[in-house]
């Protein structure tokens, strides 16, 4: 297969390993290579986190540099903005329309850029937004927002649909299984 | 069985599989994950050490005993160990013994960037060195039969992105090993100058022995690339990022055993290339030894000294090679780490700030404190220092001892910092010094420790009471006080009372983090807007929950757990 770049962006705390398990999960399933790298410590106090997910028949490092990914996977819409000159020319940016407030806009040292995805739009970039915070909560749980964009995501892994439905059931416990499906599936609807 | 593992679960299952039998460590990002996954298996013995000096004299008294045994810090926690490190090269081992340091190129949660490989040099102790996962999984069980082989403990260094970098591994079953016998040998295992002397001739004629072995041992391996003119020497993360470049234009020296470094086999490779580049992170110690043993390479004449490296940089520094990518001109603003909603320290470095106090801080979550806008911060060298420093700061200018504090949480306390508080009491200083009490490990992500009641094999234990120490450390008991942080105006009362006495004393401000699950969260704050005038003072907390809207407070609903401290900071009680 050929090989797939994919960064996971978002804030500290929003689950965005989760989304790297199940994608992870999904290529040991169909036996190719997969090299994850995540950021744990300190910059997950709320900070911009960044997960790299790079995959295919032999993959040697684990991250992803400036014009590489194929996709990011945003959780908030500034942190696509700001990941940007990692996507491929050509790319695809899935994203959150949920806007985080970071300290300096709080504090008023800077303002939140919130036109920013309009810009983007107009570069050799394909992005395709939605409210996944809406969706989850229409799903049933507002916890579910990963889950969500992992369903939006699915339609450009390499993988069938029903590869990318097995990997979530063996990632998420056990009770909280009905409400991620449904979340996927709503992802995957859109 | 094919499994993804992150890099530090991978050696935890090493750790299972070379049937080791105890495990202690004291958390340290990125290393910390390896106790934690090894404290899961219900075969090994696992515990927090309350430092990493104390958890590798466990390590060395467990194997000692004859059993295998490993302790895990990072890359500044050996610097804490340096003392049992150095000896446990003399004495060698009984069962196997594995230390795990992991360094941090990037710093992505340190406060130095620090090559651990010089340790190994320094002891003269064997050192491993993994490039994924899978390498993770295998040298660590190969290290417990090299490690009984050569009579040494062995140094495994590991790096942030092997440690949290996942890969594929493949599992098999425990070996288990039965105890090595214990025979009494003061000439080994006590270590005064007569015994010594004999010991650190063992110890060269070993290192010797492992030259030799490192000419054609297991852990090194060539991946050769018919037809390719370049050769790279290379070891851990730079390995990958040199194949994602060079892939099969080049063949690889790839290089496990890091100390003691092979001679013949390197020349050998190095002569059969035009070009030899050597790859390695940090500090030039490969490319150092085979300059020294006459290969012709180039290394760091290109190639940097600090940061991690990548891909990126290797393509742009070796190949003059730059990637294109798309960008945008919006500026757009950091996202600097916060602390979060409802911690319990945010009001004491309010109060800090406030007050204009001198802050000799420590290493912990509330070393965020430090960052806008409470910027309450002077001062974070390493774990515990906060009240040595202090102490040695206010004896030369003793007109900052009642304008001053050290601030230091319950974990740091307990590492280091429990000793530095009885040279201030010994030694007549009169600082004044803050513990922030949370009951729990927080940065490193919630390990237990001797306040937390409980331990990492989740057996309880009756806390250590923070109290008796202190004033069994010779604080008098007047002296000595506990407050609930996020109550801002007893807090900056009793602060004032403490600073303005000529006698050390300590405030204990204690409330357990925000994030522990048996913390309840309460509903989230509102605010009257008929009474709220935009002033801005509630801002001044950094929490993270509350913004001004169109001169308005605006409390987020979601992210606020209710703590109330935004409160006291409303003169017009428009919190509620």
């Amino acid at each position: 297969m050929t090989e797939k770049s994919i960064m996971i962006v978002g804030v500290g705390g929003q689950g965005s390993l989760l989304a790297s398990k199940i994608l992870g999960n999904a290529v040991l399933s169909q036996g190719k290579d997969v090299k994850v790298s995540e950021v744990h410590g300190m910059s997950q106090r709320g900070g911009s986190v960044v997960t790299y997910v790079r995959y295919g028949d032999d993959v040697a490092s684990p991250i992803i540099n400036k014009g590489e990914a194929d996709i990011i996977l945003s959780f908030e819409k500034l942190e696509a903005a700001r990941w940007l000159p990692f996507l491929k020319k050509g790319g695809i940016i899935i994203t959150n329309s949920q806007q985080i407030n970071p300290m300096p806009v709080i504090t008023g040292q800077a303002t939140y850029p919130e036109t920013v995805l309009e810009g983007i739009k107009a570069k050799d970039v394909r992005v395709i937004e939605c409210d996944a915070l809406a969706l989850a909560k229409e799903a049933g749980s507002e916890k579910a927002v990963n889950v969500v964009l992992i369903g939006m995501l699915a339609h450009f892994t390499g993988f069938d649909l029903d590869i990318m439905r097995e990997a979530v059931k063996n990632s998420v416990p056990s009770k909280f299984l009905e409400v991620n499906m449904k979340a996927f599936e709503i992802g995957a609807a859109i | 069985m094919k499994k993804i593992m992150l890099g530090n679960e991978a050696v935890a299952r090493g750790l299972y599989e070379a049937g080791v039998r105890l495990v202690s460590s004291y958390p340290g990002t990125p290393s910390t994950e390896i106790t934690e996954f090894a404290a899961g298996y219900e075969e090994i013995y696992a515990e927090w050490a309350p430092n990493e000096k104390v958890a590798m004299e466990v390590a060395i008294g467990a194997s000692i005993a004859g059993g295998r045994a490993f302790c895990a810090m990072k890359h500044v926690g050996l610097n804490v160990a340096a003392d049992p490190f150095f000896i446990g090269s003399y004495i060698g081992v009984g069962g196997g013994l594995l230390i795990g340091v992991a360094d941090d190129p990037g710093m992505f949660s340190s406060q130095n960037e620090q090559d651990s490989r010089h340790y190994a040099i320094a002891a003269k102790l064997p050192c491993l060195e993994p490039s994924d996962s899978a390498e993770c999984l295998a040298f660590t069980k190969m290290a417990y039969d090299f490690s009984e082989r050569f009579d040494t403990p062995v140094l495994l260094r590991l790096n942030t992105r092997i440690s949290h970098s996942r890969s594929i591994v493949d599992t098999s079953e425990r070996l288990e090993k039965e105890l090595v016998d214990y025979n009494k040998d003061p000439s080994k295992r006590v270590m005064m100058p007569a015994n010594a002397k004999g010991r650190h001739v063992v110890l060269e004629a070993r290192f010797d022995e492992m030259r030799t072995y490192a000419e054609s041992c297991p852990f090194n391996r060539i991946v050769e690339n018919e037809g390719s003119k370049i050769g790279i020497i290379t070891a851990g993360p730079s390995f990958n990022y040199a194949r994602e470049v060079f892939g099969e234009k080049a063949s690889y020296f790839k290089l496990g055993l890091l100390n003691p470094m092979p001679t013949e086999a390197l020349k050998a490779f190095a002569s059969r290339f035009e070009t030899v580049y050597v790859i390695e992170e940090l500090d030039d110690i490969i490319e150092t030894h085979c300059k020294k043993i006459g290969i012709q390479c180039i290394g760091k004449e290109l190639l940097p000294l600090c940061d991690e490296y990548s891909q990126e940089l290797l393509r742009d520094k070796l190949l003059g090679e730059k990637t294109e990518f798309v960008s945008d001109e919006t500026p757009i603003p950091g996202r600097p780490p916060v602390l979060c909603p409802g911690c319990p320290h945010r009001g004491m470095f309010y109060l800090f700030k406030k007050m204009g106090l001198y802050v000799s801080g420590d290493i912990g979550c509330y070393t965020l404190g430090a960052l806008p806008p409470l910027g309450a911060m002077d001062t974070t060298l390493c774990m515990g220092a906060s009240i040595s420093a202090l102490h040695g700061f206010n004896k030369i200018r003793p007109d900052y001892a009642k304008k001053s504090v050290a601030v230091i949480g319950d974990s740091t306390f307990f590492h280091s910092g429990m000793t530095g508080l009885v040279n201030t009491t010994y030694n007549k200083g009169i600082s004044t010094v803050v513990i922030l009490d949370n009951r729990i490990t927080g940065m490193t992500g919630h390990q237990q420790n001797p306040t937390s009641g409980m331990t990492l094999k989740g057996e309880e234990f009756h806390d250590i009471c923070i109290e008796d120490i202190v004033l069994a450390a010779g604080i008098a008991k007047e002296n000595l006080r506990v407050i609930d942080p996020d109550n801002l105006i007893e807090g900056e009362q009793i602060l004032r009372e403490e600073l303005a006495k000529e006698a050390p004393s300590v405030i204990i401000a204690r409330k357990p983090c925000a994030l522990l699950k048996s913390v309840k969260r309460l509903p989230a704050r509102t605010v009257d807007v008929n009474k709220c005038v935009g002033c801005a003072a509630c801002m001044k907390i950094g929490c993270p929950c509350i913004s001004v809207v169109n001169k308005k407070a605006v409390v987020d609903q979601t992210l606020c757990v209710g703590c109330g401290l935004c409160k006291h900071m409303c003169r017009l009680g428009a919190l509620i």
